[in-house]
């Protein structure tokens, strides 16, 4: 093999932990095991960070789509003392659909920075700021506020969505009665929220949301509070980010309880405010969300993890009497050791031995490119079609993520769409993805007849994903990226199966320097507007 | 900045404290010294500098500095004064210190002080100071230090009022519970008001939009009251009449007076304004009897305070003896043609002219005067309903007719009627899920000025459901409750007011033969839960009232009531004799019943504070007790009660039943009050 040649020698041999893959959930092991420690080997085949949360270029990300929705073939060896399992890759991504309307923007590939797991943001007061935070990975990021949230309706119209008391107070569309009832929920929900929270206070039954409607659902819970349709459509959907059609009853798959409900409005009410220089409750990192795992990759280094990219593991070696973990084998043919494996989900092994992971579950994903915006004043903006806004058996919300160039992720002038849906099969979320698209967009071979206002898709990539939860056995694999608007459900999964791997370590033990909260939040300067 | 936990204070942070103060003790001191010798010079600027940016609080350091900023102007070389750099470094470093001092603590009066003192003798930018200013209200929105200098700075760098006023709003966008944007917001509106600005005149169309917008915020919120405070704001600008108007007068308007004729015919004319005005005088006002003008006519206010403005004003004229013809009409005319020099308090301008003539006629009884006085009785069995064919009640009808109004009044309050109207709906339906105080009271309020503006027309409308409301508040909200039974009372007797009907039903007459007392209607406003005294341009006329059986907690306002002869205020809430204050102007008061009030019974009287300025008050100390007491010390604690009814000339007095009434104030009392017949039902001799 001429090509063995290029892979340089790795030394040492022998690790406590190796990491194939730098995706968020690898690159947060990675970095933590080495902060707790640990020798560290991360290992990606990819000549780049992040893998499948990683932000490429146009070129790149369509290869990389394309690539990784190929099935692989495996066979598997054996030697004296040790068994041979192959690696091979398990495609993640399937019906990719790439259309493009005009061939300029090829010309200015290199200038974007498209994230494979959009659309994602993070809220200020949620679980991945208080990890940068605390892990310092913050100091190798910049970030910028999404300026506006909106929800869609069916006829091209998007509103504001009232998130705030002075968002409700600014309000055009809604009615006094509706900025009244609206407000006295963000109030009750506080007021719960406060009372739980003073321990030492004499309970005030009055303002204790009671259990019984803390365990009931939170659609019947805001129906209890006589609340319209439309404010509890704002309040399920584009505050609590719920996926589901609450309304739907039984069919419902996943159905938000009160106290479930009550935490989302409560990070997301927290989320406004944090620091001082983000306007809204959502940042966003500029050069795209790829720019996480390789922060957490950078912490990782400087406490002492190696890094090799480039470097695909071809083989995992296992011990043949006891068929546990023993190493990996490189496409290089040098075979290295450690007592622990963590591997990304695109990764199978063919073996009894490693959970294959059963029942996928899909997300039907786009990525969008236009040159105007939604709105003429906005960069940045969430929309969001709740459930039945498109078509009428549109079971899930739709979540659209718009992001201009102040945020380095597209030419100027330029602007990125991300588009996200869960779906039972991509059928069904191709059908949602294409509804979300011709509500916004509209889409022009030639330029006559171009008088409506809907910005003018240029380019578009829709494909479905699968997702796959992490799993612990002989070799631990990571979670896929969900659907999830934020990163909060990842990084508990990373954090449990960090917690699996080292049950005596801390993650990310707080820093002498850093050893209250509080100050970490004044300190800390998040968001860098510029 | 607001609502954060105060944290007890750990050890640590108690030795941290100690230190701090040693530190600052050993500061001040040196300081002292510096500022006793008056040294100037750098260090022991820098010194100075210290101290203060440990304890801005500190009056003296500042007043230092700016002894030593001038010192150090005057007594640089001729060079150094030739050179704006230098200046300018001194003025930088002050403020830096001030700078300093306020990110220690940014309420530091003496601070912004310090600031404004420095800025104001030029020489600095003020776009630094607006920076400055930007940075202070991001991090406490309403710090009304900050928006007190901001508007010291907007008018030092001519920043247009409408360029603020975009400023209150993003400010309110921000977040719209902030006291001081708002307050801001008022002022700069009243300013461009005031200079008719473009856009803001007339003022409808501002005015809706205004409503419209503090409506977003009451809606959103109706707890937080800041909102609310702006929405009364609006109102108060929406109903205000822009000047000051005379509404009524005794005798009234085009009315005929019978006066009893004596020694000499004097009778008092009285001119009550819808507000406190000044400037009544012989030039401003023409008072003609016939032909004749007189001009040495002296007015005086009928008020407690002592600046020299009333809301009702008093004059006493005589018809000449030598003019005396007992079948003659005499037609008394009062005007004032040019009255631009009765003014409001705040300096506007009556600038309407007005006029208005009654007749007098004079007729031949005896006075009572050498007559015995017998005991007038007051309670229910006294009385009798009366017969509303008597031409007594004649004078009454003067109070209750049309007084046509011009017409742009009317065009103009045809949009105001509407705008309130409006407000009305937008309220009734937020009182339907929110069950808030300020809510009602804004009802409460809206309504009574829908009522105001429209009743000469209809009668009011709506008494019924403010009373109600001002019931409910009295319940929700018992810290306020007094207020709340005020505005209560005024309302109440708006209504009893509001129309000759009405009135009617509480005018009533004794049964006893009929003297100079007992000929007269009395109007009873007994047991009615009054707790204070409203709507008095339609009492003028009254010369008998009974207030008993009421809460009344002050009489402000009854010494508008100068044919007033006989008063029944017992059984009432009245605390002290300053409460009864307003009698002193009551010359014709011969008849007063205050027993069974708490008159002593708190031992600080309370209600001296309550007045709008501790200064205000006429009661001085008058000398001439000190004659009346003769040294007797016992005497001196009844001052007060000297000063108000020492000037009466009181034939019958009932005081029982309170506190400060013992056997000494009760001999103190026929000392001083000559012509008493009467005391607590006894006769004396």
């Amino acid at each position: 093999m001429a090509e063995t040649e290029s892979y340089p020698p790795i030394d040492p041999t022998n690790f406590d932990l190796i990491v194939v893959g730098t995706g968020l959930p690898e690159s947060i092991i990675a970095a933590a095991a080495s902060t707790a420690g640990k020798t560290v080997l991360h290992l990606d085949p990819n000549p780049f960070y992040g893998s499948h949360y990683s932000s490429l270029t146009l070129q790149d990300l369509v290869s990389f789509l394309n690539s990784h929705s190929e099935i692989p073939k495996t066979n598997s060896l054996q030697s004296d003392d040790t068994t041979i399992l192959h690696v091979n890759a398990r495609p993640l991504y399937s019906d990719v659909e790439i259309s493009s309307y005009d061939d300029s923007l090829e010309e200015h590939s290199r200038k974007f920075n498209l994230d494979l797991s959009g659309p994602r943001v993070l809220f200020c007061a949620d679980l991945s700021v208080n990890l940068l935070l605390q892990s310092t990975a913050n100091q190798y990021v910049e970030f910028k506020n999404i300026d506006a949230s909106y929800v869609g309706d069916g006829n091209g119209n998007i509103m504001n969505v009232p998130d705030s008391k002075s968002a409700v107070f600014k309000d055009k569309t809604l009615k006094y009665s509706e900025k009244n009832q609206l407000n006295s929920f963000f109030k009750l929900v506080q007021g719960h929220l406060e009372a739980v929270k003073s321990v030492d206070v004499v309970i005030d039954d009055g303002k204790i949301i009671s259990d019984e409607d803390l365990e009931s659902p939170f659609v019947v819970f805001l129906d209890k509070m006589k609340l319209p349709p439309k404010i509890k459509s704002i309040i399920l959907y584009a505050i609590a980010m719920v996926d589901y059609d609450q309304d739907a009853g039984e069919s419902c798959k996943v159905i938000l309880k009160t106290k479930d409900g009550i935490d989302r409005l409560a990070l997301y009410h927290s989320s406004v405010g944090r620091f001082p220089n983000a306007l809204g409750a959502l940042i966003y990192p500029i050069y795209g969300q790829g720019e996480l795992p390789q922060a957490f990759c950078r912490r990782a280094a400087v406490k002492g993890c190696l890094y090799v990219l480039r470097m695909p593991v071809i083989s995992v070696l296992l011990n043949k009497d006891s068929g546990s973990y023993k190493g990996v084998k490189l496409v290089s043919g040098q075979e290295l050791t450690s007592d622990k494996l963590v591997m990304d989900p695109s990764f199978t092994i063919t073996s009894s031995l490693v959970n294959s992971p059963s029942n996928v579950s899909k997300l039907a994903r786009g990525i969008c490119i236009t040159k105007s915006s939604l709105k003429p004043d906005i960069s940045n903006c969430l929309v969001i079609y709740p459930p039945r806004s498109l078509y009428p058996d549109q079971t899930t919300s739709i979540r659209i993520l718009q992001l201009g160039s102040n945020l380095a992720v597209c030419p100027s002038g330029m602007f990125v769409f991300y588009i996200s849906v869960v779906c039972d099969n991509a059928l069904e979320g191709k059908k949602s993805l294409h509804a979300a698209i011709d509500n916004l967009f509209s889409v022009h071979t030639n330029e006559t007849d171009s008088k409506e206002l809907k910005p003018t898709l240029l380019w578009s990539a829709l494909y479905i994903q699968d997702l796959i939860e992490g799993s612990v056995g002989p070799v631990v694999t990571t979670p896929t990226p969900d659907g999830n608007l934020n990163y909060n459900d990842l990084l508990d999964a990373t954090s449990k199966l960090f917690k699996k791997l080292y049950p005596d370590d801390e993650f990310f033990p707080e820093t002498l320097n850093t050893d209250s909260s509080d100050k970490l939040e004044d300190d800390s300067e998040v968001v860098l507007d510029s | 900045m607001h609502g954060r936990p105060r944290k007890s204070a750990t050890p640590v942070d108690e030795n941290a404290s100690a230190l701090k103060a040693a530190k600052i003790r050993s500061l001040q001191t040196q300081f002292l010294q510096n500022h006793h010798n008056n040294i100037y010079t750098k260090e022991a600027l820098e010194l100075n500098a210290k101290l203060l940016e440990t304890n801005p609080e500190y009056m003296t350091a500042w007043n230092y500095r700016k002894l030593a900023f001038e010192h150090n102007l005057i007594s640089q070389s001729d060079a150094e004064k030739a050179d704006s750099d230098h200046i300018k470094s001194i003025i930088d470093e002050e403020l830096r210190v001030v700078e300093n001092a306020l990110r220690t603590n940014f309420k530091s009066y003496g601070a912004w002080h310090h600031r404004k003192w420095v800025v104001s003798k030029g020489n600095s930018s003020t776009e630094r100071e607006l920076k400055l200013l930007n940075m202070f209200q991001k991090q406490d929105t309403r710090n009304f230090h900050a928006w007190n200098y901001r508007r010291f700075i907007a008018g030092l760098k001519n920043i247009s009022d409408e360029k603020e006023l975009q400023y209150t709003t993003d400010m309110i966008n921000d977040n719209f519970s902030n006291y001081s944007a708002w307050h801001n917001r008022s002022v700069l509106l009243s300013n461009l008001l005031e200079k008719k600005a473009e856009g803001y005149f007339p003022k409808e169309t501002f005015l809706t939009e205004e409503y419209e917008f503090v409506r977003n915020a009451v809606f959103t919120d109706p707890d937080d009251q800041s909102g609310w405070f702006y929405h009364l704001w609006l109102l108060d600008q929406t109903v205000k009449v822009d000047m000051p108007v005379m509404v009524s007068s005794w005798p009234p308007c085009d009315s005929d007076i019978n006066l009893p004729v004596a020694s000499e015919v004097k009778f008092p004319v009285v001119l009550y304004f819808n507000e406190p005005v000044e400037g009544i005088s012989s030039h401003t006002v023409i008072v003609q009897i016939e032909d004749d003008v007189f001009k040495d006519i002296t007015w005086s206010p009928l008020s407690t305070n002592k600046f020299g403005c009333g809301q009702a004003w008093v004059t006493h004229l005589s018809i000449p003896h030598e003019k005396f013809n007992f079948s003659k009409i005499y037609e008394v005319k009062i005007k004032s043609e040019d009255s631009r020099g009765i003014t409001s308090l705040s300096g506007v301008p009556c600038s309407r002219p007005w006029s208005f003539a009654f007749r007098v006629s004079v007729k031949d009884v005896q006075p009572d005067e050498g007559q015995s006085f017998g005991r007038i009785m007051l309670t229910d069995e006294s009385f009798c309903t009366i017969d509303t064919n008597l031409n007594k009640t004649n004078l009454l009808k003067s109070y209750f007719e049309l007084k046509t109004s011009d017409d742009d009044q009317i065009t103009s309050s045809k949009w105001k009627l509407e705008m309130i109207d409006n407000e009305i709906a937008h309220y009734r339906e937020l009182l339907t899920w929110a069950d808030c105080k300020i809510g009602k009271l804004t009802l409460a309020r809206l309504l009574m000025a829908y009522d105001s503006m429209t009743s000469s027309a209809t009668p009011i409308a709506h008494v019924e459901e403010v009373l109600q409301l001002y019931s409910e508040l009295m319940k929700l909200d018992t810290p306020h409750q007094q207020y709340y039974k005020d505005e209560y009372s005024l309302v109440l007797l708006k209504q009893v007011t509001s129309s000759m009907e009405s009135l009617l039903k509480h005018c009533w007459q004794y049964k006893s033969t009929p003297s100079s007392i007992t000929g007269s209607i009395c109007l009873r406003l007994n047991s009615l839960s009054l707790s204070r005294i409203g709507s008095i341009e339609r009492l003028l006329w009254v010369q008998s009232l009974d207030l008993s059986h009421n809460q009344l907690h002050s009489i402000e306002g009854l010494e508008a009531l100068q044919l007033l002869s006989c008063l029944n205020l017992s059984h009432n809430k009245l605390a002290s004799f300053t409460a009864l204050d307003p009698l002193r102007f009551l010359k014709s008061l011969k008849v007063l019943n205050v027993s069974h009030n708490e008159i002593g019974s708190h031992t600080i009287d309370t209600r001296r504070y309550q007045c709008s300025s501790p200064m205000s008050h006429t009661i001085d100390y008058d000398p001439k007790f000190e004659e009346f007491a003769n040294g007797d010390a016992k005497l001196v604690n009844f001052w007060e009660a000297y000063t108000v009814f020492g000037g009466l000339n009181l034939m019958q007095l009932d005081i029982v039943g309170n506190v400060a009434v013992d056997e000494r104030f009760v001999s103190f009392l026929v000392k001083l009050l000559h012509g008493l017949k009467w005391l607590d039902g006894e006769e004396l001799h």
